[in-house]
């Protein structure tokens, strides 16, 4: 396990448990005691978790097809024709690659806060977890790596959907799956951090009070024009707006610098939230 | 894993050494300074009422509570900068079960082991001889929301053990279990103790002191009362036997005996003496006219001490 590159020149010393390599410089910039390099084994708990009740899983995968469904198909009877990145584009086309962002959200925003705050309100098993060598910053990068990696099976699921009905019309496409998981990882770290400010379960009336107009009113189902012009500026500050025009550029092909914005606004969010969630879990739980 | 604290502190015999240590939660004073000393082999007991401050010490030397003063180290390390490398040797049983119940017996224990860095293969035999330790072997691939009490306990002090630990930190291990399944458990842990793990317990119960510990200390209002082995203890703050004469309540003052006993305490129902012979006691009341109900003599326990020290209010 140990790593030979980790011991060069700086005489540091060497943390009890062998960091994996990759981890490394996550280990000289986070404090001792914080993290031991081993959220991976987070990652391993979860999964034999969902091993164990695989129902619950794969019912995420099936909400946003309903909606595809739903939507897309049927208002796109009546709906024609809407106005796209580069120009009139089949509503089915224009509702689908906001589906997809949208159920990146709404998977990683479920699994971030619900399961969080039962596990570390009620079932305290993060305070088993911090009685090992483990840190707080193990448990925020091993539940946020989690998030993302069932919220990226969806999106591959959802991807594939989109394919298979022709709803995807650049090559580009390919790069909305990493565009999700970035998307999924933002929205799970600032999930997490909010579920540690929850004081009950009532509190999470005010998470769906958050994420439902979310999606229903940023840009998901019609187009940013719709609105005046200082309902516009509001909307493009949203998160999920952002994430709604990356997927829609990524599908259509439209993709201009723009995208580049919305990936460094995701980028400061996961960053904001992971900073953010491993701080509160550490000074709740470490008393 | 070959780092020099770990050959430091194997020569050491100190595993824990407290100078002045204080904890506050805002205003609240939980521990106001204390010395405690732990040396590699033993078992030591942190006795106290409920609120003492038991629970806060050993948070702050199982390093999941930063202290908020005093000296502390732990295996020869400083908690506040070398936590997780502590945290590594010791093995922590909490005062409530938190165990994984979205896993089963089998997978609590190997998820356990992987937190501490073991290997795959290394967990699996480890979660088959502790789930064999703690008699679960039956019960490993069962949920653990529907086991007992008892067998949730066991699991609890099996996982602790994963990492082989120098020090076991055990917290009211046996709370609200029943006379068997606290029989079993202090079975396996006078194995450990027998197999050379050092361990630091807190109770209020004074069998449970008495059956495990070699030293302890009394905590009262987060200081500590009084220390020693429970032998020392019985025969400073309390005399060899004690003579208990019970009457109807409210009938008795105490008066007529008050000068055969070294100390006497009156309670509602009851007059204990506290004497070098119990008997002799009897005879010389029985002369005096004294007609209890009833009459009991026996040893001085650690509860007389606990009391003496602690609370109920005293007639000397």
């Amino acid at each position: 396990m140990t790593n030979e590159t980790s011991t060069t020149d700086v005489p540091a010393p060497s943390p009890s448990a062998a960091p994996r390599g990759r981890a490394g410089l996550l280990l000289r910039i986070v404090p001792p005691g914080l993290y031991a390099g081993r959220a991976h084994v987070l990652v391993e708990r979860s999964y034999l978790v969902s091993t164990r009740g695989w129902m619950s899983v794969l019912s995420g995968f099936f909400e946003p097809l309903f909606f595809l469904f739903s939507l897309g198909y049927g208002l796109g009877q009546l709906v024609t024709t809407v106005a796209g990145p580069g120009g009139p584009m089949p509503y089915a086309e224009f509702v689908a690659p906001a589906l997809l962002a949208a159920s990146a959200m709404n998977g990683a925003v479920f699994e971030a806060t619900f399961n969080l705050f039962f596990k570390f309100k009620y079932a305290k098993t993060y305070d088993a977890v911090l009685a090992t060598p483990l840190g707080p910053v193990d448990i925020a990068l091993g539940e946020a790596a989690w998030c993302l990696i069932r919220g990226g099976l969806y999106s591959a699921g959802f991807i594939v959907v989109m394919l298979g009905f022709g709803l995807v019309s650049s090559p580009w496409a390919l790069l909305a799956l990493p565009a999700c998981l970035l998307v999924a990882l933002a929205f799970a770290a600032v999930g997490m951090a909010a579920s540690t400010f929850m004081r009950s379960w009532q509190d999470f009336d005010l998470v769906q009070l958050a994420v439902m107009p979310l999606f229903l009113f940023s840009t998901t189902f019609y187009p940013l024009s719709v609105y005046p012009g200082w309902l516009q500026t509001v909307v493009q500050w949203t998160p999920l707006y952002h994430a709604i025009e990356l997927m829609r550029a990524l599908t259509t092909g439209y993709v201009g610098w723009g995208a580049l914005v919305n990936v460094a606004y995701f980028v400061v969010m996961a960053v904001v939230g992971v900073v953010v969630a491993a701080r509160r879990l550490g000074k709740l739980l470490l008393t | 894993m070959s780092d020099p604290a770990a050959t430091v502190t194997s020569v050491t015999s100190t595993l824990v050494n407290a100078k002045g240590l204080t904890k506050h939660f805002g205003s609240f004073e939980a521990v106001r300074g204390i010395d405690v000393e732990v040396s590699r082999g033993e078992a030591f007991g942190f006795l106290g009422p409920n609120g003492a401050g038991k629970s806060s010490t050993m948070r702050m030397v199982s390093c999941v509570s930063p202290r908020t003063g005093g000296e502390l180290r732990v295996l020869g390390l400083d908690p506040d900068t070398d936590g997780p490398r502590i945290r590594a040797r010791i093995g922590v049983v909490p005062q409530q079960d938190n165990l994984d119940t979205e896993l089963t017996v089998r997978q609590n224990l190997q998820v356990y082991g992987r937190y501490f860095g073991l290997s795959r293969s290394a967990v699996r035999a480890k979660a088959t001889e502790l789930m064999e330790f703690a008699q679960l072997s039956d019960r490993a691939d069962a949920e653990v929301e529907p086991l007992s009490g008892g067998m949730k306990r066991r699991l609890t002090i099996a996982r602790s053990l994963v990492n082989d630990p120098d020090l076991l930190l055990l917290d009211e291990p046996t709370t609200g279990l029943d006379p068997q399944a606290r029989h079993l458990l202090w079975d396996r842990l006078f194995r450990l103790k027998q197999s050379g793990v050092t361990l630091i317990i807190t109770t209020h119960y004074m069998d449970e002191a008495e059956q495990l510990c070699d030293r302890l200390v009394v905590m009262d209002g987060g200081r500590i009362a009084a220390e020693g082995s429970p032998g020392e203890l019985i025969r400073r703050y309390s005399t060899k036997e004690v003579l208990e004469l019970r009457f109807p309540p409210g009938e008795q003052s105490g008066d007529e005996v008050r000068d055969l006993a070294e100390r006497i305490e009156v309670l509602p129902d009851r007059v204990l003496l506290y004497t070098s012979d119990g008997e002799a006691a009897l005879a010389a009341a029985h002369a005096r006219g004294v007609r209890p109900v009833s009459s009991l003599v026996r040893r001085s326990t650690l509860e007389d001490v606990f009391l003496r020290l602690t609370g109920r209010t005293l007639v000397d």
